[in-house]
């Protein structure tokens, strides 16, 4: 080699900068035109119109551009979502860490993964043409394309992951914490709710705040089952158009670099917002009870 | 049935699976008395500790034969009401394990689990027992402060005192001082002494001197079976078989 290993040092050093550079950089310049490409519409109206207004008829003349009932039906599916999906998931863990025998652990566990990686498509398909029908004829709806479908079907995106991050925290907790409860003559059931559920719960909450930031965001599963209906929800059984579905339906159509265009990409930054705060509080979080756990010396 | 014996174990053989680690242990334990149970590890002391309060249950494919008379009562049999029970024989383990709570909540986790829900009973009793342990003076102001904020000497009182909180008949202590310094030691034994008025003790320990300090009778273990019980001072200077004398001395284990 020419090189002395010093320069060869520096230049791998310099290599390992670019490509840092490159995919960190990439990510911003996506931001940066997100907010580029969105700003636009509020020359046209005031930001309390856009987030605040109750009509979103982007291509009437002249068009309203209101999300708040896309933010409403994107906050309605996710907080449904959770109410089934953390129950759901959190006891599922609860059982597999605590009360499954070993065997049925090591079988359920990977199974319950493996349903993580069912594609977004394949989920607002069983919602399309199961769940939908099914819907219909025991409430007798007009459509089962609605609000409680879209959240039926993002809680069960949202359970597998829910379930293994709480279970491995569950899991987790020292051996000698369970042995001290019931040594002091509690219950099972009284050393899960007391010691060994609060000695988790950084693990737990962490687990339901990515469970549901991946609800929020989730695109394809709301288009598909959602409705798709740009109005504020009277029950949980009507039509709804969240954030995500409206920017993948519309986009194609919209034109380019028109106001409706410019609309979406404003709506995208909202969406952005909603799954940074998201990912502020999980982090948030973690690190507040990232101690409790370890009890013994 | 002897008055003054508190628990006595019955042809007790104990397996882990297939692998037999008690074999036909016969004991008996005088109330208010302290009894160390030595020998080197592995030989099935902890085991035979944890048979008392049922602890071994939790281990998936244990088993247990033989009988445990606990007052009288066989306590190694089905129909027995494990969760009572273990509020009536409590236990310390080797390691301080205090929950991630505070200190109050800790000491009044066992009065709350077993029912208790008067708010000035409760008090009364965290300190009640905090005292009992020794330890009140130290934490009396920060009784709301984590108690993993503890020295580990500390934390294994409150862990003492959160046996005791719950009035157990029986205290079971699995080298209980084996994570201490010498001073945090001696605190726990001096407690030990004083704790014999009111429980009948029973201590694993790998510490011989820590045997013959605390001890009134000590039973000595190797792989499983009993060789050897006596009064302790009987046991340290005249043992009467040749492989206890070579344990006690240190020549093996």
């Amino acid at each position: 080699m020419f090189l002395s290993r010093t320069s060869r040092e520096k230049i791998i050093r310099r290599l390992f900068f670019v490509i840092a550079f490159v995919s960190i950089g990439t990510l911003f310049l996506i931001f940066l035109f997100l907010v580029l490409e969105g700003l636009p519409i509020f020359k046209e109206v005031s930001v309390a119109q856009f987030i605040g207004g109750h009509y979103w008829y982007p291509t009437s003349d002249p068009p309203d551009f209101g999300i708040f009932p896309l933010i409403l039906a994107s906050l309605a599916v996710t907080v449904l979502s959770a109410a089934i999906s953390i129950p759901l998931g959190v006891m599922t863990a609860i059982y597999l860490a605590e009360i499954a025998s070993r065997r049925f652990r090591e079988i359920a566990k990977p199974v319950i993964e493996l349903l993580a990686s069912l594609p977004s498509v394949v989920i607002g398909f069983f919602g399309m043409v199961v769940v939908a029908p099914f819907l219909q004829e025991t409430f007798n709806l007009g459509t089962g394309l609605n609000l409680f479908n879209a959240a039926l079907m993002l809680a069960f995106m949202s359970v597998p992951t829910i379930c293994s991050i709480s279970e491995d925290a569950i899991y987790s907790v020292p051996k000698e914490l369970k042995e001290a409860s019931l040594a002091l003559g509690a219950t099972r059931l009284e050393t899960i709710v007391k010691v060994v559920l609060p000695a988790s719960i950084s693990g737990i909450s962490t687990a339901v705040i990515l469970g549901l930031s991946r609800a929020i965001g989730e695109t394809m599963v709301v288009l598909m089952v959602a409705g798709g209906a740009a109005m504020i929800p009277g029950s949980i059984f009507d039509p709804v158009r969240p954030l995500p579905a409206s920017i993948a339906a519309e986009m194609a159509e919209a034109p380019f670099r028109g106001s409706h265009y410019h609309a979406l990409f404003a709506t995208g930054i909202v969406l952005f917002l909603f799954t940074f705060c998201f990912n502020l509080i999980a982090d948030q979080i973690a690190h507040k009870y990232q101690q409790t756990g370890a009890a013994t010396l | 049935m002897n008055k003054n014996i508190k628990v006595s174990t019955k042809n007790l053989d104990f397996y882990y699976g297939s692998s037999q680690a008690l074999y036909d242990v016969s004991l008996t334990f005088p109330s208010n008395r302290v009894t160390a149970l030595i020998g080197p590890s592995g030989c099935g002391k902890s085991t035979f500790l944890r048979c008392f309060n049922r602890m071994n249950d939790l281990i998936p494919g244990s088993r247990m034969t033989g009988e445990i008379l606990f007052d009288g009562q066989n306590i190694n049999q089905p129909s027995v009401d494990v969760v009572t029970l273990r509020s009536r024989i409590g236990m310390v383990f080797q390691k301080p394990n205090p929950f991630p709570k505070t200190i109050f909540e800790n000491v009044a986790y066992g009065l709350r689990v077993n029912g208790i829900r008067d708010r000035e009973s409760i008090q009364e009793r965290v300190e009640e027992s905090l005292k009992w342990a020794a330890l009140w003076e130290e934490v009396k102001d920060r009784l709301h402060t984590s108690a993993l904020g503890l020295s580990g000497g500390q934390q294994q009182r409150l862990c003492i005192a959160r046996a005791l909180a719950v009035k157990p008949e029986i205290l079971l202590m699995d080298e209980p001082a084996s994570a201490l310094d010498p001073i945090a030691t001696q605190k726990i034994e001096e407690l030990i002494h004083e704790l014999k008025k009111d429980l009948t003790i029973l201590i694993v320990t790998h510490n011989m001197q820590q045997a013959g300090r605390v001890s009134d009778f000590t039973a000595f273990f190797y792989m499983g079976k009993l060789v050897e019980s006596n009064e302790t001072q009987k046991i340290f200077t005249r043992p009467r078989l040749k492989q206890t004398e070579d344990y006690i001395t240190g020549r093996f284990g």
